[in-house]
């Protein structure tokens, strides 16, 4: 099956990670290089976004569409990343995400 | 409950999940194999009352599982071929009720729904009774139902037992649904009856179907002794009025005391494995009091020393409360008031019945009151309010 990890920031997340070292935050990055490297043979494909102030957000219900600036759920938490996964199941995926070492909250979804 | 329906959910209970299990793997689909056996539990309430218990229920099960599956799954040529051959008897694999239980109480599911589809998928409830067991809407319950079995299929929710690697954290969230079951049996969260005997006797069903088939899991055998210790018991638990007794006012003789001599044999498999979890722990503490020949005998200090065991793996405030009552006979009233002071538990009765208790062994009866008056309002369990309320009056 196909899943996507969506894998969401948070504000006391980002602080830390603005606090961090130079060195502190280039093993950081290592870390998650080193993950994306192990689980490589089930990983699909995977991006990361910029960060949310870069966001524009269009809604198309009723009349003309309207744009406004930001993502479309304005909260604490913010999608910053996904990876599309090919696993047999749920529990290969949420093994994989256990595995995660950078952000602290990660949604788990099938494609359909 | 008459006898006929104790019989009846028994003979349900230990068929229904492995039938369930048999379907699974031969449809290949949770949620249809799941529909299929609920319509014949379904029809077998209805017939067996009134034609008797079949001689083989289980071929009289898959027989009319079959056929209404053969009706029910017409569009999926698929499941139907696959049934149509199925034949009975049906070889049976001995972990295939742990799979069930085990995606069931998946913890990708939320928890309402995890008891809900094990007691239908395992046990073999219908969808009514659990409503009636839990006090909710019908409708509720089959929602909860059809959403977790969507989610099963859906979300890919593996059927299987997990591999060892994850099996320590799975297998506690299995023994936790079955322990929660078992306290709601114990001593029901509202309602008519104070009690739900067809519950504990589900939950020790669940447990020991664990316990059978994973007989090295010293937690799996704690939480069967802690129920069964607690089962061994349940005659002297209410009065003829259908009152509570509390533990010190039991009359001791009544207790199955072979029940408990195989708990405790039980338990003490189970701490030969020299993994203590919490169950263990607490089985401990309950086989404690069972084993004392009267409430002056307990052996409180012993008591005291497995709750600090338990607070140590489990440092909850409600192990706390249950540490202080302990306390209260090894170092005194005091001690164990001073003990609940500092803990934060409002809005939970028991912590205000205890106050209560404490207060009045310290001659302050006004507050003591104004606790249990304070208790009252948290329990919407009947047998408790009336020990409360009897307490209360002058």
């Amino acid at each position: 099956m196909k899943y996507v990890l969506m894998f969401v920031e948070t504000e006391q997340y980002a602080k830390e990670l603005a606090e961090m070292s130079g060195d502190d935050r280039q093993a950081a990055y290592e870390r998650v290089s080193q993950w994306f490297a192990e689980h490589a043979p089930k990983i699909v494909h995977h991006g990361h976004l910029a960060p949310p102030h870069t966001a524009t957000t269009m809604r198309l219900s009723g009349g003309d569409p309207v744009i406004t600036d930001g993502p479309f759920v304005e909260g604490k938490e913010v999608v910053s990343g996904y990876a599309e996964l090919e696993v047999a199941d749920l529990d290969e995926a949420l093994a994989m995400a256990k595995s995660w070492p950078a952000c602290p909250v990660i949604e788990i979804r099938p494609l359909t | 409950m008459d006898e006929v329906h104790v019989e009846l959910a028994r003979v349900v209970r230990e068929h229904a999940g492995r039938l369930t299990a048999c379907l699974i793997r031969v449809l290949g689909d949770f949620a249809a194999a799941e529909d299929v056996v609920q319509d014949a539990i379904e029809i077998a309430l209805r017939r067996w009352p009134e034609e008797g218990i079949p001689d083989h229920p289980d071929a009289w099960l898959l027989t009319v599982a079959r056929r209404r599956g053969l009706d029910v799954l017409r569009r999926q040529a698929n499941y139907r071929d696959k049934l149509a051959r199925l034949q009975w008897p049906v070889p049976e694999e001995p972990d295939d009720r742990l799979k069930l239980i085990f995606t069931c109480c998946h913890p990708a599911l939320p928890e309402t729904a995890q008891v809900a589809l094990t007691l239908r998928t395992v046990c073999g409830l219908t969808t009514a009774q659990i409503a009636a067991a839990f006090l909710v809407p019908e409708t509720t319950v089959a929602q909860r139902i059809t959403r977790a079995k969507r989610k099963i299929t859906d979300a890919g929710i593996p059927y299987r037992v997990p591999p060892d690697a994850e099996l320590p954290g799975r297998l506690g969230q299995v023994l936790s649904v079955v322990y929660l079951l078992f306290n709601e049996g114990y001593l029901t969260s509202s309602g008519v009856r104070p009690h739900a005997p067809d519950l504990t006797a589900d939950a020790e069903f669940l447990a020991s179907t664990l316990a059978w088939s994973m007989p090295k899991q010293p937690e799996v055998l704690g939480l069967l002794a802690l129920v069964r210790l607690h089962q061994a018991r349940i005659a002297a638990r209410f009065d003829g009025a259908g009152r509570l007794v509390l533990l010190k006012d039991q009359d001791r003789t009544r207790w199955d005391h072979d029940a408990i001599a195989d708990a405790i044999h039980l338990l003490e498999r189970a701490a030969a494995h020299h993994r203590p979890g919490p169950y263990q722990v607490e089985a401990a503490i309950v086989a404690c009091h069972a084993e004392s020949p009267s409430w002056d005998d307990t052996d409180w200090a012993q008591i005291l020393v497995l709750y600090d065991m338990l607070l140590a793996m489990a440092p909850t405030p409600v192990v706390r409360l249950h540490r202080a009552i302990a306390l209260r006979y090894v170092q005194g009233p005091t001690a164990a008031l001073a003990e609940l002071d500092s803990l934060v538990l409002d809005g939970y009765h028991l912590y205000h019945a205890t106050r209560a208790d404490l207060l009045r062994d310290l001659g302050r009866h006004e507050e003591a009151d104004a606790a249990d008056r304070r208790a009252l309002t948290l329990t919407a369990n009947p047998a408790q309010q009336a020990l409360i309320a009897d307490r209360l009056r002058p």
